[in-house]
């Protein structure tokens, strides 16, 4: 019996043994592959860094207002944000590589998946960083027409346009990853429908005289005629 | 765009029937009918005056009117008018109509015009506005005899005015285009003016066409063109502009003709305003400022309202345009009382410039900065109307004298600005 239990043991031993010797120069060389991944990575964000910095990225990115809405989100410039993104992706994508070659048959099935799964997360964060560009972008052109016609709530309703845009483009990301997908769809036709609903109903029944008169004025035949303060030429 | 993309067949075969010419007038209409007719007959009738013996053509350039303006203007050039009139011409006057486009475009019927006046190698072409209801026949000679006569390349008006009338030209376009180009222009945009046959060709070949800014207001590009290459520019009194209720009030529009168009001239141009330190008078005929004082009501509080509203509203705009100490006396300014509201010469200033840098730096969109500017323009006119209610005409040519200087006094500020190779550094 007693020896029956130190045969076992010793054999459990031998085979713990040999399959950690077996793994030791996997981890090892997964170490040095991991790295020599980090060191490439790094040197990749480098010259994107540089590319960037050449180009004016962020000058550009500020000018199509993205920094502003980055830096409203606590996130780093857009430059900075990009270069940390390709940083991780390439590190990532190096350390999955050595996983493959190590690994099994049902991880590098895994790690093959991942890999096809990046073109459609790459697509789906380029449509995310488009829309809050147009987001932006049609949000302060909302925004200056309303202060201009001297509308009430000019930020409501640059507010409204970036939620609607911003929610769209998040839907269309998500579909492009396939995740939720008719949840957000949903999501989105329930947002965009209150809201439109809601505005028709805010003007119908908050703003009634303001909608005869609307009307009255936009097709009338005989419309009155702007007070000569209001028409004070600038030019 | 190609001079065959702006002179159509139809037309070409029309300037080719025509031969050469001594003189063109050129008219752009939009829906003109109401005063079409009458200014084309007093263009006639002064050309037939003035200009009996040199050959006279008419190109009317028009953006798709739908109220028979074209027709007009061809009736009203070959009608016997004043038919007991004892002028008549020795030439034929020609008369042309033609449509450049669907939608009116100043910067495409300016082009028609100007290609046509060096097709026909006219030697002095006038542009007349077609809602000009004040005009006289006079104007043809006091616009076209400088050019024809004594070799001058533009001509620009000097309008008599009421003295709340163009708060954007005398608080903005007249005092920054006397300080940076060293020229004291009365009207920067002018309705009607006049050019060489040397300008026409130099025009022609420059890159306004293809920009917002030519689209738009190529009128203030050909006085900056022509100011800035030292072309030889003569002024001339025509007397009233017109009558104020025919004027656009459209701020935002008038912003982008104007304002735009000076910004979008000063990138091109930057070597010679950077350098220009002097101002000399720019010969005229006639009175040189010329103002009504009637009585007119004007809403201020509305202005104010709009001014406090808008500059606390687009703090965000804002604040990618100005500089913080700028943003925060306006903001300051928008929460006082209207009592104590007021704008002062330097602020304004101060603000124009930053504006233009941040325009010249593409902070953000060109025509969003413009859109900006509109509240401040407001608070600028309500401190203006609040300051110079019982002002005399010379207290007001006075004020705008001192701030042609503050433009002047801060030019090494726009200088820094401009220069400047990011914001903020």
């Amino acid at each position: 019996m007693g020896d029956m239990i130190v045969s076992e043991l010793s054999q459990a031993w031998n085979e713990f043994a040999h399959a950690f010797a077996h793994l030791l120069p996997r981890l090892l060389a997964l170490l040095i592959i991991a790295l020599a991944g980090w060191v490439i990575a790094y040197l990749i964000k480098i010259v994107l860094r540089s590319l960037l910095r050449l180009v004016r990225f962020d000058r550009l990115s500020e000018k199509a207002g993205a920094a502003q809405l980055l830096k409203n989100v606590a996130l780093p410039s857009p430059s900075e944000l990009l270069c940390q993104l390709v940083f991780w992706l390439a590190w990532l994508g190096i350390i999955l590589t050595g996983i493959s070659s190590l690994g099994s048959a049902s991880v590098q099935l895994h790690i093959a998946d991942f890999f096809l799964f990046l073109p459609r997360l790459f697509a789906a964060l380029f449509m995310v960083f488009l829309g809050m560009l147009a987001a932006s972008f049609f949000a302060r052109a909302a925004l200056l027409a309303a202060v201009n016609s001297d509308l009430p709530s000019p930020h409501l309703l640059s507010d409204a346009v970036k939620v609607i845009i911003v929610v769209l483009s998040i839907s269309m990301a998500f579909e492009e990853i396939g995740l939720a997908q008719r949840t957000v769809t949903i999501a989105f036709a329930i947002v965009f429908g209150a809201l439109m609903l809601g505005l028709a109903m805010a003007f119908g029944l908050g703003g009634r005289d303001l909608a005869r008169e609307f009307l009255e004025r936009r097709f009338s035949a005989q419309r009155p005629r702007k007070k000569q303060e209001d028409v004070l030429p600038p030019l | 765009m190609a001079e065959e993309d702006i002179l159509s067949d139809e037309l070409l075969r029309q300037l080719i029937s025509v031969g050469e010419v001594d003189i063109l007038v050129g008219l752009h209409t939009y829906n003109n009918a109401k005063t079409i007719g009458q200014v084309v007959q007093v263009v006639r009738e002064g050309l037939l005056k003035y200009f009996p013996r040199e050959r006279v053509a008419i190109l009317n350039a028009d953006g798709g009117s739908t109220d028979g303006s074209p027709d007009l203007v061809r009736a009203a050039a070959i009608s016997d008018w004043r038919s007991g009139s004892r002028m008549e011409a020795l030439r034929t006057l020609h008369s042309i109509s033609s449509q450049y486009g669907s939608t009116p475009s100043p910067g495409r019927a300016l082009h028609m015009v100007v290609a046509a006046a060096d097709l026909l190698r006219a030697k002095a072409c006038a542009i007349i506005a077609p809602e000009s209801s004040e005009i006289l026949p006079e104007w043809t000679d006091r616009l076209l005899r400088p050019i024809y006569r004594e070799h001058f390349d533009f001509v620009m008006p000097v309008y008599r005015r009421h003295r709340f009338e163009g708060i954007l030209v005398t608080n903005l376009m007249y005092p920054m285009t006397t300080a940076l180009y060293g020229k004291q222009v009365r009207e920067p945009r002018p309705g009607e003016f006049a050019f060489s046959s040397e300008f026409a060709g130099r025009l022609l070949g420059h890159d306004l066409w293809a920009t917002d800014a030519g689209r738009l207001g190529p009128e203030v590009c050909f006085t900056i063109e022509a100011l800035s290459d030292g072309l030889r520019v003569f002024q001339t009194f025509l007397g009233p502009k017109g009558r104020l209720e025919q004027q656009s009030p459209d701020l935002v529009a008038a912003l982008r003709q104007t304002v735009g168009p000076l910004f979008w001239s000063m990138e091109r141009t930057d070597a010679t305003w950077q350098t220009q330190n002097e101002i000399h008078p720019i010969p005229t005929a006639g009175p040189e400022y010329d103002v009504t004082t009637e009585a007119v009501s004007v809403d201020r509080e509305r202005l104010y309202q709009m001014f406090s509203s808008g500059v606390l509203d687009l703090e965000p705009v804002l604040k990618s345009i100005l500089s913080p100490a700028t943003l925060t006396q306006l903001q300051q300014a928008a929460k006082a009382a209207e009592g104590e509201f007021s704008y002062s010469d330097e602020l304004w200033v101060r603000s124009i410039y930053e504006f233009a840098a941040a325009y010249h730096h593409d902070v953000i969109n060109r025509d969003h900065i413009l859109q900006a500017l509109a509240p401040l323009y407001r608070g600028r006119a309500y401190a203006y109307l609040t300051e110079n209610s019982t002002a005399s005409t010379e207290e007001l040519e006075a004020r705008g004298q001192a701030l042609c200087s503050t433009f002047e006094r801060l030019k090494p500020y726009l200088l820094e600005l401009w220069t400047a190779q990011e914001r903020g550094s």
